[in-house]
């Protein structure tokens, strides 16, 4: 049993529901972050963006979000370009960027706030989504009063509680230690299994991929550009220790080996 | 030697060492306090220092039996306390809403910046001749000139504080729905306001010091005029009450301030 298909070229979905990344070029001034990056995400779909730093993968999350102006080429979201950021795309960052004057309560209430909802319908929400991550004693707390792994949950919980289409996240695990990053990993899939929303992910960690990942976007650098797509078909709830898990891991490791060259592949454990 | 038992670990400062308790702290300042009020004493008293260069602590608390009673004292302290509050009114009305400006509009920013550059060397106290012509030599330049000292800390402090705005912290608020003003307003301004009230402080005790130099001119009351006037008439001992009460009233709005700071700022780690 293969577990594995690698997928050459992306399929054109353009007006299909799910994000169509279409010819992208981002410049950076002489330096091309991604040169002409095709891409398409299926609805509900949890893909990983996988690669060194440099490779561009957070310059095609912003894409998507809208942070970054394409030079050539455009990003579609339910078949709609992509103009600017929005309310139907979700961040979650690695810094964690909560709003630290309001509680934690108000963090997660901020975008149903915007849209006026009414305020007994907030404290609902920020309840629910405060459950989901398990800060409901919290909510009264600044963010400033949380650790790492709970600031980020809250992060979580602020940008589920808005509903976006899709949740772009962009290495939201990067600065926490190794067991609270496993944690976190194993609560946002129980949530995403819940809500089955679109999923964007990018990480530097073929473990965090392999765990993770419907579709494992492998990308390159210079000029920043996607290297392989591969279907992530190891069955759910997936284990660590597993074999399989183990043999889907080396076979990341030697696609993106073969991406970058020998001499510039990251060495990397589980 | 016998094992620590018993009760959290004292906390220290980066160096390892242990930090003063509350109680240890007050000691020290009523110590301090006390040996240098027994030095004072000590020094006039044993007539080591003229008694008319160094008046002895019972004088100046006897002037200042003498001027409560007469109510000098009082008129005094509410001519400067008004000046100051006047001109720091004025200043913070006139520099909050600039900074402000400048924080929001890059075009606001590049006109009033080099203005401002040209003009904040100019210290208060050159400008006092030009408000006496302007003004004249009544209550309007010294409230002038006053607000003139504290304008610059506030302005500057405020424009400092649009510098820290977080890019991440933008792009949240955008990503969960905000608009322009929704983003000034809830991260841009929110960053701000800590530098405003730490500008508003230092705004405060330049007013004090040059409220003394605004009251040198043709004064007929106020804590400035106390003290030039107790120069004509030789009495030290007035010059100090004067001083003395300056010192009180310079401490007792900063420390009101400070608790203002703190319970505005509540979000914000120790």
């Amino acid at each position: 049993m293969t577990l594995t298909t690698i997928i050459t070229a992306p399929a054109r979905r353009d007006s299909a529901p799910g994000v169509a990344v279409r010819a992208l070029t981002v410049n950076y001034g002489a330096h091309a972050a991604l040169e002409n990056v095709s891409l398409a995400v299926r609805d509900g779909e949890f893909v990983c963006l996988l690669g060194p730093s440099g490779c561009g993968k957070t310059t095609l999350l912003n894409a998507i979000g809208g942070f970054v102006r394409a030079n050539a080429g455009d990003v579609l979201v339910d078949g709609a370009v992509v103009t600017g950021p929005g309310a139907d795309r979700g961040m979650v960052f690695q810094e964690y960027a909560l709003f630290p004057w309001f509680s934690i309560e108000q963090n997660v209430q901020y975008g149903p706030r915007l849209r006026r909802v009414a305020k007994a319908a907030l404290r609902e929400i920020s309840d629910r989504y405060l459950k989901l991550v398990h800060l409901e004693e919290n909510k009264r707390r600044y963010p400033s009063q949380l650790s790492g792994g709970q600031r980020q949950r809250v992060a979580i919980a602020r940008a589920l509680a808005n509903q976006p289409k899709i949740l772009l996240m962009d290495e939201p695990f990067g600065a926490l230690d190794a067991m609270t990053r496993e944690s976190l990993q194993e609560e946002l899939l129980q949530i995403w299994e819940a809500e089955r929303r679109t999923c964007i992910f990018v990480t530097h960690s073929i473990g965090e991929a392999v765990f993770l990942a419907d579709t494992i976007v492998i990308m390159a650098a210079r000029p920043g550009r996607i290297g392989a797509v591969v279907e992530n078909r190891l069955p759910r709830p997936r284990d660590r220790t597993a074999d399989a898990y183990f043999a889907m891991y080396r076979e990341i490791d030697g696609l993106l080996r073969a991406a970058h060259g020998p001499a510039s592949a990251p060495g990397q454990t589980p | 030697m016998k094992p620590a038992t018993g009760g959290a670990p004292r906390p220290t400062d980066a160096l390892g060492t242990p930090l003063l308790t509350r109680r240890q702290r007050s000691l020290l300042a009523f110590t301090s306090l006390f040996v240098t009020l027994g030095l004072w004493w000590l020094a006039s008293a044993s007539g080591w220092v003229d008694k008319i260069l160094l008046p002895s602590p019972r004088e100046v608390l006897t002037a200042f039996h003498a001027s409560a009673a007469d109510g000098s004292l009082m008129r005094n302290v509410v001519a400067s306390l008004r000046r100051v509050l006047e001109g720091f009114a004025a200043a913070l009305i006139v520099a909050v809403p600039l900074g402000v400006a400048m924080g929001a509009s890059r075009i606001v920013h590049g006109v009033v910046d080099p203005l401002l550059e040209l003009l904040r060397p100019i210290p208060p106290i050159a400008v006092i001749p030009l408000a006496i012509l302007w003004f004249g030599i009544d209550e309007l330049s010294k409230v002038f000139i006053i607000a003139y000292g504290a304008f610059f800390p506030i302005l500057v402090n405020t424009l400092a504080g649009f510098r820290e705005v977080e890019r991440v912290q933008v792009r949240a608020a955008q990503a969960l729905g905000a608009n322009r003003y929704q983003v000034f307003r809830d991260v841009v301004l929110r960053s701000a306001f800590p530098f405003i009230i730490i500008g508003a402080r230092l705004g405060m005790s330049m007013a004090f010091i040059v409220l003394v130099a605004a009251e040198l001119i043709a004064s007929s009351a106020g804590l400035g005029f106390m003290i030039s006037d107790a120069r004509y008439n030789f009495r030290t001992d007035q010059m100090f009450l004067g001083m003395a009460c300056i010192g009180v009233l310079g401490f007792a709005l900063n420390t009101l301030l400070l608790k203002l700071e703190r319970s505005l700022l509540k979000w914000k780690p120790q």
